[in-house]
């Protein structure tokens, strides 16, 4: 497997722009010759897809909802990082890079974020061109907001909906070029597979969601823009159709998958309230901002109102264990602070699988200082949800909240051109493992998945073009005709078990092995148990599963099935990554691997490095191979935030 | 609690459909209206029948997937509200809740309770967008916008693009969504230059599609989850107004 990163050489804040220069352009009047498949059209996917077209490319678009601003990035609340230094408070683009190695616990290439945060400043400039309203101050000035992991106000924000209003934004820079012709956009398609022909990828396979008809797309160049696997737990604040599938087509055809264990519990959520329940809702992370986390200091009171527990009776934990950045400390050390004091008996609200998982968080200091008004219009669409799913009042009671899976850093491995293994595949946003290492901060998944899709790729996409030259192979050819009967057999397949359990039943099995085994803090023992249950959970799915309806019409269940069974092979790879990662790092808490105060215990001399499994067939294990990291620029040190 | 359901079955967009009766018994009052419907699929699945389609993703109230009318109301009885947030504490024990598409002319039903709202993306990629290609930008600070100014194209822009408007209207009109998504931009400094040409691309496109006229009811903005205000009809009305005007003038828009 060829794990070339590609970094160019040269010092570090020089890198981009001299690799820009080096990049082989395509003349204007040839850019029509060439095609680009996109798939997906979230931030990533939609703000390359109107590029492309900008640049004159012919682009396909494909997403698996009816409209492509329905992508998950609408559902991001708290806001976009962008090293401005609007604030006066010292941030830089130096900054901003160290702060996400830092964050990511130094297993991300420094290159690639250090490039992140040289094009930071240039999202904000394109997304207010495109009219996004973001928070401004009475001087018609950019407003900012501090999150987790940065001592400095960065954060961009639109309301708690930034994610919705950056989307909107992409979104109707991909509208302009669908109006123009410059961009075909296919909704309510979902990708089943890659097609490498002659050792490149030139196509893509779709089944239509609403006909049913499986499709073969032939082009220069794949895009996969198709966002995280968090769904793999059943229970995340994902929307519903979050899939690996996409990318798992993608590493069985191939493509080296990295990092699969890295993912990321965000600790602030709505706690889990029963059986039946299908997502977790998040509350960003910027009500941190204003909220104080606590727990009762004594077991007797985890039961009480509240608001009748004195001062003295509290423990804020996170403000005593981490003063300098207290209720802000970075998000996986967050949880696992939630975790540690909920498993100590010390939780609050119901009782859901014999445990009571909640902390409080806490706005009443918040609203003594700056009135109800000011939090009302921070936060107010957060209150308000939280007041609808739980029937709670958080103005006047603290919220309850626990972590939940949010985010997975691991991904499809690219290298610095955010190129695949398999040349002609390009992965941007969620779906790549590139910039946040072992552990993402709070708004740097927008900027990265912009940043990918409006300043990166349309470079570096032009360059591989200008390299391979136009010619699209013909959909008839032996590789495409290969990829359409493997979807179709699946399918088939898939309807033909006449089994008993419905795909649902599958999809929550699979996530109570993953939180139980390969959640929060995982161990050796627990690991090897759930690569026992693996396989036999899998067996159970292939005989016992029921399908309902038919392949030619809108079937939810089969289009579920099918993420389920992708699921059910990728928990394996995910647990395999966590076993072989015999160290603590960011969001992967090994618990052999910590300090006395229970801090996560990297192991630099054998573990710096990026994992990326290759596919060897379904009946052989996958190779694990090494992209060490180097450091020229920054030197690794044990992650404080005491 | 218990429930009776009547929900709209109809296999597919060529076929007639009808009200079909289901009983559900069990139901947690802190689940999810979908949810509840996850545990009615589940038995229908378990007892050999086909699942109720229905759309829906993020679950959270602002993908705008989700698009029931219950009991006669889009997005059901809760004001301000999506139908994946509204929560089964909102109905009693033992309530009949009937459950049906979206309805409009111009949003075929495709299957069950899905329909198929494209006539939205068209009238967006008629005119919902900057012309400003990626690169072009100004620092973000250069030109400031009025907190007030800014505040009320996010009121617009708040829009999820559901749909509930058009089909509480008796008319379909789809006035109140195309308002919010010309609003939007018409207000602030970046969108000013092609405003004109915005408001008569996409009102032309929305009649085109079929929507009905509007008529002043203000149904859309009773059903609409995030409160858009009727306000933004009555500008869009004005800067359509104007923009018609200097047509009529001959001065080039
Ligand atoms: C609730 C929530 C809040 C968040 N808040 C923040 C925040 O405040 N700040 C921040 O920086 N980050 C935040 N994040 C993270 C961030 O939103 C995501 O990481 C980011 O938006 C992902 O963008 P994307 O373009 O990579 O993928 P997505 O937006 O998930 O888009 C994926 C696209 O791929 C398509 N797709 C997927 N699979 C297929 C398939 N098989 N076939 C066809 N199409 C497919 C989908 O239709 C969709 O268009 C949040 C995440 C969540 C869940
Ligand atoms: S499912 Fe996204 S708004 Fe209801």
């Amino acid at each position: 497997m060829n794990l070339d990163s590609k970094v160019p050489t040269g010092p570090l804040p020089q890198k981009w722009e001299r690799h820009k220069f080096d990049l082989k352009l395509v003349n204007p009047a040839n850019k029509r010759k060439y095609t680009v498949l996109v798939v997906g059209s979230g931030l990533a996917g939609a703000s390359a897809a109107a590029s492309l077209g900008e640049l004159g490319y012919n682009v396909l678009c494909f997403c698996y909802q009816d409209s492509p601003r329905r992508a998950h990035s609408i559902a991001a609340q708290g806001g976009i990082n962008a090293a401005k230094n609007y604030q006066n408070d010292g941030d830089s683009i130096y900054r901003l890079f160290y702060d996400t190695i830092k964050g990511g616990d130094f297993r991300a290439r420094e290159a690639n974020v250090h490039r992140l945060a040289e094009v930071s400043g240039a999202i904000i400039d394109q997304c207010v061109a495109q009219g996004v309203p973001f928070a401004r101050e009475y001087g018609g000035m950019l407003d900012n907001r501090s999150f987790g992991g940065a001592q400095v106000s960065r954060t961009f924000y639109a309301r708690g909906q930034t994610g919705q209003q950056l989307l909107l934004g992409a979104y109707s820079a991909l509208n302009r070029q669908i109006g123009l012709g410059q961009v075909k956009m296919y909704n309510r398609h979902e990708m089943l597979d890659v097609v490498v022909h002659d050792g490149h990828a030139k196509g893509i396979i779709t089944r239509n969601l609403l006909t049913g008809a499986v499709e073969s797309w032939s082009g220069d160049a794949v895009i996969l823009a198709t966002g995280g696997y968090g769904n793999v737990f059943y229970l995340s604040t994902n929307a519903q159709g979050c899939n690996v599938t996409a990318a798992y087509r993608a590493y069985k055809r191939g493509a080296g998958f990295a990092n699969p264990c890295f993912t990321q519990i965000h600790p602030t959520c709505i706690p889990v309230h029963g059986e039946q329940q299908s997502k977790l809702t998040l509350m960003s992370e910027s009500l941190r901002n204003d909220g104080r986390i606590w727990v009762p200091k004594n077991k007797e009171d985890c039961t009480k109102d509240p608001n009748t527990i004195s001062e003295s009776d509290r423990d804020y934990f996170l403000e005593r264990k981490y003063p300098s950045f207290g209720n802000l400390a970075p998000r996986d050390i967050s949880s696992r602070s939630a975790k540690e004091v909920c498993d100590e008996g010390r939780g609050v609200g119901p009782v859901v699988g014999g445990a009571r998982l909640g902390v409080y968080l806490d706005f009443a200091d918040a609203i003594g200082r700056l009135g109800k008004d000011r939090i009302v219009e921070r936060y107010g669409n957060l209150f308000d949800m939280y007041e609808s799913i739980t029937g709670e009042d958080a103005y006047s009671r603290p919220m309850r909240i626990y972590p939940a899976v949010h985010y997975t850093m691991g991904g499809l491995w690219v290298d610095y051109n955010l190129m695949s293994n398999v040349p002609g595949l390009f992965v941007l946003g969620e779906a790549n493992f590139s910039d946040h290492g072992a552990n993402r901060l709070g708004a740097s998944a927008l900027m990265q998945g912009l940043a990918d899709g409006y300043f990166v790729a349309p470079y570096t996409i032009s360059d591989y073009l200008a390299r391979v030259g136009p010619g699209k192979p013909a959909t008839d050819s032996p590789a495409f005709r290969e990829a359409e009967s493997t979807v179709n057999d699946r399918l088939k397949r898939l309807l033909a078990i006449g089994g008993k359990r419905s795909p649902r039943y599958f999809h929550m099995e699979i996530g109570k092995i993953m939180w139980e085994y390969c959640g929060m803090a995982r161990n050796e023992a627990g690991i090897t148990t759930a690569l026992e249950k693996i396989p036999r959970l899998r067996e159970a799915f292939w005989n016992d599963l029921r399908v309902p309806g038919e392949n030619g019409e809108l079937n939810a269940e089969l289009e579920r099935a099918g993420r389920v069974a992708d699921f059910l092979e990728f928990a394996e790879l995910m647990c395999r990554d966590a076993l072989d990662r015999d160290e603590s790092c960011g969001g992967h808490f090994r618990e052999e691997h910590q300090y006395e105060d229970g801090e996560a215990k990297r192991r630099d001399e054998e573990f710096s490095h990026v994992s990326v499994w290759e596919h060897r067939g379904d009946d052989a294990e996958p190779l694990r191979h090494k992209e060490e990291l180097v450091y020229e620029e920054v030197e690794m040190t044990t992650r404080s935030y005491k | 609690m218990k429930l009776y359901l009547r929900i709209w079955r109809q296999k597919n967009a060529q076929s007639e459909g009808r009200m079909v009766d289901y009983e559900l018994d069990d139901v947690s009052e802190d689940n999810s209206f979908l949810e509840m419907l996850d545990i009615l699929n589940e038995q229908l699945i378990s007892r050999g029948e086909e699942p109720v389609a229905f759309d829906h993703d993020c679950r959270e109230g602002i993908c705008g997937m989700c698009s029931l009318t219950i009991n006669g109301t889009p997005h059901g009885p809760q004001r301000l509200n999506t139908v994946c947030q509204l929560h089964m504490r909102k109905f009693r024990d033992g309530q009949t809740i009937t459950i049906e598409p979206f309805r409009a002319r111009p949003f075929p039903v495709m299957k069950d309770l899905v329909v198929d709202r494209t006539p939205f993306e068209t009238i967006q990629q008629a005119g919902g967008f900057v012309t400003v290609n990626t690169g072009q930008a100004l620092d973000g600070n250069t030109v400031p916008i009025p907190k007030t100014v800014a505040d009320k194209a996010m009121d617009a822009a708040a829009c999820i693009g559901c749909g509930a408007c058009v089909a509480a209207c008796k008319n379909g009109s789809a006035m109140l969504f195309t308002a919010a998504k010309a609003s939007q931009l018409n207000m602030v400094p970046q969108g000013k230059p092609e405003k004109d040409r915005r408001v008569l691309n996409m009102v032309r496109t929305m009649d085109e599609a079929g929507f009905g006229n509007c008529t002043n009811f203000g149904e859309c903005e009773a059903v609409c989850p995030k409160g858009i205000s009727l306000d933004f009809i009555a500008k869009m009305n004005r800067d359509y107004a104007t923009a018609s005007l200097k047509q009529l003038l001959g001065t080039p828009v």
